[in-house]
């Protein structure tokens, strides 16, 4: 019998770790013991991107989309919508704002202003299906590149096209492959480097979920058009799901023939091997990943000469990010024109973004370069949360920088981030409100790349540690006037010799928010005043006399006893010596009588 | 593996995923609420399903619906063709379904005998 139903639950890591597999097994059940199982089939695919509701469910024909599905739904979606076509409207995708329903995917704004090209398949196919891959037109470029093209066609075109490399520096991707192909070596290798270290970044991993062919079959195209015959993949162990179904992938690809010594019968050679990182941030820099992949300790090398010269194990070394290499396929097919006609002259095509942080729809998005950070945030993600103003974005992870309301209508490509003091980075994009202080942001982030230094320079191994001690010593209120120019003084200095990528990058976090947020700074080191009211430091809590009713809500909960008070006879006394400034009275208070407070008594 | 055998693959694997793809010029809705399946909708279904496979059809998708109303009428089916008005069948049956596919859905004429509304 014909099938009439697709169900598409969404098995990327976000909705696994919210239980997506019990409702698929629950469904399978359920479908099961209705007699459907004929008519109906259950599909799991890679992340569909809005991973705050998960999980998720996709529901072809018509494209009805579930979120927060739970199992306790699971009869009621088969019984009704399975059964009886009547969408369970208490699950459908209600957007905030409007409380309107929407009722197909495409009605969704999540997903209007988006356009799909790399993440095209992510949510709409199988991953471990190879089949579906190829259903789609996967490795059709392939077969076009060994069949019709010359590798030196294929470099022009991807010269042409403009692609650049995804992973954050943006270096012209044609380029790169020309200089490998060029290379006299007899051995090369093709590296994908899916080491995706920035928190709260996920490009990567979900197009590994979701799409690993694409990825498998771009290095493919890369390794004809350069002349290698071995690549690796670097991924990090924290991905078991994405290492997983990549590794089916390679192994589906090696027995289609798609994969190894005689590829589509054409007697073109590649194969591919996983090396799995044990999630060193700085892995992730190109000469530190090569070192690692060697087996040696992940540390940068000093450039040149650069991998295309001597890369893995001293071979001409073809290097892309994993995202790069997911738009190759396209490019391919659609040639490079069409690829130049998306996005911006200068940064043309797409960009994945991890959207984070203070935003209502968290999940990853991709839309042309030169959308506006405001559509970003406001129109895809659905603004902030509990009507609370925006303060700040910042892009591109630790190494990123912070950028104010007065520049949200900067379109995203490389060279206008780079303006703002911000990078594009990988694809990190975390939305900051008013209840972030902005000196708490950037120590939070210099904490992290002061932990993930490996240490080889001075400048970055000390110097982001000096950086460190300085805000930590603002934010308990000892800071000085001096220290403003210390911090940029020494950011500057780490940032200009520093070797790598992580070093010259790590100041990025505190010197734009010196630069836009220096106000925050002034106010924590002459008003020990914190703005945003989260440096434990300056910040007291008070109780209103007028608003306590002495309901002893707040004494009961009080961990350290800073609060007295008789039930019945207001108002509550609060010792702010006694406090530890946890909040949980300010929290359980039904009638708002305590205020948070920060800045000199005068 | 060749290209050539690749093309094939997918030939036969894009039909596996044409439900995900909202390109269907004909659908076919079938009343699936409690009267529709108490008047056995789902045969009628089934038989649309199967004859539709039988007969390689690629560009029509069956979906279902709630109850319309006429309950005298069920299982009432409505077959929707990109640019065409929409045709209501009454009281169904697997053999009745047969002949809507063979009749309407492939040459294009509707099954006057079966029809209980024409809108649109």
């Amino acid at each position: 019998m014909n099938r009439r139903l697709d169900v598409l639950v969404c098995s990327g890591a976000a909705c696994v770790s919210s239980h997506s597999a019990e409702v698929k097994s629950a469904l399978a059940c359920e479908i099961d013991a209705r007699g459907l199982s004929d008519e109906i089939r259950l599909v799991e695919t890679g992340c569909m991107g809005p991973c705050e509701l998960g999980p998720v469910l996709l529901i072809y024909p018509g494209g009805t989309f579930y979120v927060r599905v739970s199992p306790n739904d699971v009869a009621e979606i088969v019984e009704e919508h399975f059964l009886k076509g009547r969408p369970v409207r208490r699950l459908l995708w209600e957007t905030p704002e409007a409380r309107r329903i929407a009722e197909e995917k495409k009605q969704v704004p999540f997903f209007e202003k988006q356009q799909k090209i790399v993440l095209a398949n992510c949510g709409e196919i199988d991953p471990e299906n190879i089949e579906e891959f190829i259903a789609t037109g996967g490795y059709e470029a392939l077969g076009r590149a060994l069949t019709e093209k010359s590798p030196e066609e294929l470099i022009e075109t991807l010269v042409a096209s403009g692609l650049r490399g995804r992973g954050g520096a943006g270096f012209p991707t044609g380029l790169k492959w020309r200089f490998v192909a060029r290379e006299s070596g007899k051995t090369k290798v093709v590296v994908c480097n899916a080491d995706e270290g920035d928190p709260g970044a996920f490009m990567d991993r979900s197009l590994l979920e979701g799409d690993p062919h694409s990825v498998i079959e771009g290095m493919t195209i890369a390794a004809y058009a350069v002349g290698a015959n071995h690549g690796y993949v670097y991924v990090r162990a924290e991905y078991p799901l994405a290492i997983r179904r990549l590794k089916t992938a390679i192994e589906q690809a090696r027995n289609a023939g798609l994969l190894g010594l005689n590829i589509l019968e054409t007697g073109f050679a590649f194969d591919l091997e996983v090396r799995i990182g044990a999630g060193a941030f700085v892995c992730g820099e190109e000469t530190a990943l090569i070192a690692s992949i060697e087996g040696e300790r992940g540390m940068p090398r000093t450039r040149p000469p650069y991998p295309s010269t001597s890369g893995v194990f001293g071979h001409p070394t073809l290097i892309n990010n994993a995202e790069t290499w997911g738009n190759i396929r396209h490019i391919v097919l659609h040639g490079a024109q069409w690829f130049a006609a998306i996005g911006t002259p200068q940064s043309p095509g797409t960009k994945v973004f991890a959207l984070s942080g203070k935003v209502v729809n968290t999940g990853l998005v991709e839309v042309p370069m030169g959308t506006t950070l405001r559509e970003v945030i406001f129109d895809i993600g659905g603004g902030i949360p509990n009507g609370k103003a925006f303060k700040a974005v910042q892009t591109g992870g630790p190494s990123g920088g912070c950028i104010p309301a007065e520049y949200l209508d900067t379109p995203i490509d490389y060279e206008s981030l780079k303006k703002l003091g911000a990078i594009m980075g990988s694809g990190g994009i975390i939305v900051m409100d008013e209840d972030n202080c902005m000196v708490n942001i950037a120590k939070y982030f210099l904490d992290f790349t002061c932990d993930e230094s490996c240490g080889k320079c001075v400048p970055c191994r000390a110097g982001t540690r000096q950086m460190l001690d300085l805000l930590e010593k603002i934010t308990d209120g000892k800071g000085e006037t001096a220290d403003i120019d210390r911090l940029r003084s020494l950011g500057m200095m780490v940032a200009s010799t520093s070797l790598c990528g992580l070093g010259q990058s790590a100041p990025n976090p505190v010197l734009s928010t010196l630069k836009y947020f220096g106000h925050e700074y002034q106010a924590h080191i002459h008003e020990h005043r914190c703005e945003a009211k989260v440096c434990p430091s300056m910040i007291r809590f008070e109780i209103n006399p007028a608003a306590c009713r002495a309901c002893d809500k707040c004494r009961t909960v009080c961990p350290v006893t800073a609060i007295t008070g008789k039930p019945g006879t207001p108002p509550y006394q609060l010792d702010a010596q006694t406090c530890i400034r946890c909040g949980r009275c300010a929290e359980v208070c039904p009638f708002d009588a305590i205020a948070i407070n920060s800045g000199d008594l005068n | 593996m060749k290209l050539e055998e690749l093309r094939q693959i997918r030939e036969r694997a894009s039909k596996e995923l044409s439900l995900r793809k909202g390109n269907a010029r004909i659908k076919v809705v079938i009343g699936m609420g409690t009267s529709g399946i108490a008047a056995g909708a789902r045969d009628v279904m089934a038989a649309f399903l199967d004859e539709i496979s039988v007969r390689n059809l690629t560009d029509v998708v069956v979906t279902q619906t709630g109850e319309r109303g006429l309950a005298s009428s069920e299982p009432v089916v409505d077959v929707l063709i990109t640019g065409e008005p929409k045709v209501s069948y009454g009281q169904m049956t697997a053999d009745k379904a047969r002949r809507v596919v063979v009749e309407h859905l492939v040459n294009g004429n509707a099954v006057t005998d079966f029809v209980i509304e024409v809108r649109g």
